[in-house]
């Protein structure tokens, strides 16, 4: 069985990652998968296309493989699962480039969606990446948002606020 | 006891990637972060209080009560996440 996390500089291929994901599992019916891309502006700033050049991700050696394992141990207690692969990448990434998927396998599609989106929720606020895009007038590192540490609490954990408190953003760099 | 302090992402670009320190018996992350605080400079403003920071011991989130272990740890200061 292949690994169920990996962080990496290279592409990957969704559809050999979700084969590879029920190969022989015949108990398998079903698979949810998401994938994350690179964009090229920030719609809540409203930027036009383009602006966001390339960018850069960086992550922490050990620990956010640990902790990713750490999240599919959690999902696999709270849902019926079969299987789940997470595939990361850091470095340069252009737009349009794929940033990341998560693939979940269950006997049943709500089991599948739900753990998947458990598992974005989880990743978003807990496991140490982060990203800084270069743009025309420079580079600036990605805030965090509030809105993300909601989601993961909807699933009953506090994110030990990730997000700045409430009010005006730190400038970017 | 050492302490091998870690710097990420906007941090390791103000104070560089990381310094091994010799802290007290005792010392939690608090106190260790106050020690940097106290240097002034790029330590004081990157590791503000007040700042979003987060920190991990040994590659696992922590606040800043934790306590070190003896014989040695890894302390991580960084920015919230923004990985997916």
């Amino acid at each position: 069985m292949q690994p169920r996390v990996a962080i990496q500089t290279a592409d990957f291929d969704l559809g050999a990652e979700v084969a590879a994901l029920r190969a022989g599992d015949a108990g398998v019916g079903g698979v949810v998968a998401f994938v994350g891309t690179v964009r090229d502006r920030h719609l809540s700033h409203g930027e036009p296309a383009g602006s966001i050049r390339s960018m850069e991700l960086e992550h922490y050696p050990g620990m956010t493989e640990a902790a990713i394992e750490a999240m599919i141990d959690q999902a696999m207690q709270r849902f019926e699962l079969r299987a789940v692969r997470v595939i990361h990448r850091v470095g340069e990434l252009q737009p349009l480039d794929q940033i990341m998927m998560v693939a979940v396998s269950a006997a049943h599609r709500g089991q599948a969606f739900q753990a998947c989106e458990f598992l974005m929720d989880y990743l978003k606020t807990q496991a140490p990446f982060w990203k800084k895009e270069q743009t025309a007038a420079g580079s600036r590192w990605i805030d965090a948002r509030s809105s993300d540490d909601a989601a993961l609490a909807r699933w009953g954990i506090a994110a030990a606020s990730n997000a700045p408190a409430a009010g005006p953003l730190e400038p970017h760099s | 006891m050492k302490v091998d302090v870690r710097y990420f992402a906007s941090i390791r670009e103000a104070l560089g990637s990381g310094e091994t320190l010799e802290v007290a018996q005792g010392a939690t992350v608090a106190s260790v972060r106050d020690v940097l605080i106290a240097r002034g400079g790029a330590h004081a403003s990157a590791l503000a209080r007040g700042k979003a920071l987060r920190t991990a011991l040994n590659k696992v989130l922590c606040d800043d009560a934790a306590r070190l272990p003896e014989g040695g740890a890894e302390l991580a200061f960084f920015p919230p996440v923004t990985g997916g």
